[in-house]
């Protein structure tokens, strides 16, 4: 079924009894050209890419929990590519152009909200950085301003711009970044695969990876086995689970992330913001919800819960930022679990072994990468080589000493 | 849940005085050793899920490098040991 203004009409003139289920429920065939494990968005976006742009659809995607039930429904949903490097750069910029497109390509509504994000600058030489990334951006085609304090004021007159150790002179605007409703990209994906001949399966967990002479043949499950010519890991959080299963040496090492969402509050956070001080990110979400989160708990951990002294910490940042948020009350807090890689930028690759393909590495900038992540992984899966913008993004660049690291922390994952 | 860290030096003490390094499992090869040990010792991790090694530093206490045994997935801390006899412990073996 289409969705419409026509259809929302048409069905309302019939109770909304005719709605039909936004995709199948399917039990795996015995075989398939491509098995993607991971429903998450990353996941999904490569069935629905493979499907629409490669022409593949004899594919399955194989989800141990249900869809959105990871980590793309558990981010502070935002988007950008204000990044510096080139090894980033031209790929975030290709998500976001295709996060400008994608209602009308997969006929769903995730609620694309290009409201702007501003990453807010504290001291002389951190202008300069931000001039510098700005630039580098610029160089890139991509949209960029700086601007200074009382530009920053008239948008955001409720900062704290005079807070004695963390004065706010500025920010980095990337007006195309905003927000997009993110259990919706995942059932936006979902059902356009779905549309096109894709299984998306879930509840399906795999066990092991079966392989004959050094080649991946198929998956044994939690519903049996099922055949392959082709795998994909597209597991972020717990890759080195997966990987293990195909012997796999990871840079990787899991962390756990959280959000926080405070009560309906009336509209008054128009954009995107990033503390510059700290690590603190909030927007507002259309039902009023304060989004924001901060870093990660800093240890080792696959529990998808965190700790207090994180929340604290958070709640600290958030108001030494905005005063006012010290009177609004959080409503909700949940976590996830990262893949945090070594230089802290993802990896989109083959690997060592012929026809099983890996897509990891996410650190806690996945979300916004879900478009470009799905496509380029859709055209490394059936061309068998890396897309242009992601021919950065391998699993062997550590060896070889071409990390791409944005934050310059080196391989120290709990920190990029 | 490893809001509290019990430093055998200072006693219990919340998380917030203590920095966290990473996993304490690789152990620094020798200069001499070839590229291929040195990107393991570097940058390949095990990253197992459940019991797990990790340097933690009381950098607001003693300052000594510490290894706290716990579970990365109930966060349950088993034990906290200085890191010199940590090795010492180790290399008794």
């Amino acid at each position: 079924m289409r969705y419409s203004a026509y259809s929302i009409f048409k069905q309302a003139f019939s109770g909304n009894r005719l709605w039909t289920p936004a995709w199948r429920e399917p039990q795996p065939k015995t075989h398939y050209d491509v098995i993607i494990i991971g429903g998450g968005g990353h996941g999904l976006s490569t069935a629905y890419y493979l499907a629409k742009e490669f022409g593949i659809t004899n594919v399955a995607v194989l989800e141990k929990g249900y869809i959105g039930s990871g980590n793309v429904g558990r981010n502070t949903t935002i988007i950008r590519s204000n990044y510096l490097l080139e090894g980033n750069n031209p790929f975030y910029e290709l998500s976001l152009q295709l996060w400008e497109g994608l209602e009308k390509d997969f006929n769903y509504n995730a609620m694309v909200s290009q409201r702007g994000i501003v990453t807010l600058f504290h001291s002389d030489s951190q202008r300069d950085d931000y001039a510098r990334r700005g630039n580098g951006m610029r160089m890139h085609g991509v949209d960029a301003e700086l601007l200074d304090r009382e530009q920053v004021r008239r948008m955001m007159p409720y900062l704290n711009f005079d807070h004695a150790r963390f004065p706010i002179l500025g920010g980095l605007y990337q007006k195309r970044g905003g927000t997009v409703r993110h259990d919706a990209v995942a059932w936006g994906y979902a059902r356009g695969a779905d549309q096109r001949g894709v299984d998306v399966i879930q509840h399906c967990e795999v066990t092991g990876i079966r392989r004959e002479n050094g080649v991946v043949v198929g998956v044994e499950t939690t519903k049996g086995f099922i055949g392959c010519s082709k795998l994909a890991l597209a597991a972020a959080g717990n890759t080195t689970t997966v990987g293990r299963m195909a012997d796999l040496d990871l840079p990787i090492e899991t962390h756990v992330l959280q959000a926080f969402v405070s009560e309906g509050l009336k509209p008054v956070i128009d954009h995107v913001i990033t503390y510059g001080a700290g690590h603190f990110y909030i927007s507002q979400s259309d039902k009023g919800g304060l989004v924001f989160g901060a870093g990660l708990d800093f240890y080792s951990s696959y529990a998808q819960r965190g700790n207090l002294q994180t929340v604290e910490h958070t709640m600290e940042e958030g108001v030494t930022m905005i005063p006012g948020l010290s009177r609004a009350k959080v409503l909700r807090a949940w976590a996830g679990v990262m893949d945090m890689s070594m230089d802290g930028s993802p990896i989109i690759d083959r690997t060592p072994i012929d026809n099983l393909y890996l897509n990891c590495g996410w650190c806690y900038g996945g979300f916004k990468a879900t478009p470009a992540s799905g496509f380029c992984f859709a055209h490394l899966i059936a061309r068998n080589e890396p897309h242009h913008v992601a021919r950065f993004m391998r699993l062997d660049r550590f060896e070889r000493g071409y990390m791409i690291d944005e934050a310059g922390k080196g391989p120290q994952p709990n920190l990029h | 849940m490893a809001s509290l860290i019990t430093c055998p030096h200072c006693g219990t003490r919340p998380k917030e005085e203590f920095s966290i390094r990473g996993a304490a499992a690789p152990r620094r090869p020798s200069p001499a050793a070839r590229d291929e040990v040195w990107h393991r010792y570097v940058y390949v991790r095990d990253n197992p899920k459940g019991r797990y090694e990790e340097y933690w530093h009381h950098a607001a206490g003693c300052r000594r490098w510490l290894v706290v045994d716990r579970d990365n997935l109930t966060h349950e801390v088993f034990g906290v040991t200085d890191a010199t006899d940590h090795l010492t412990a180790e290399a008794g073996e």
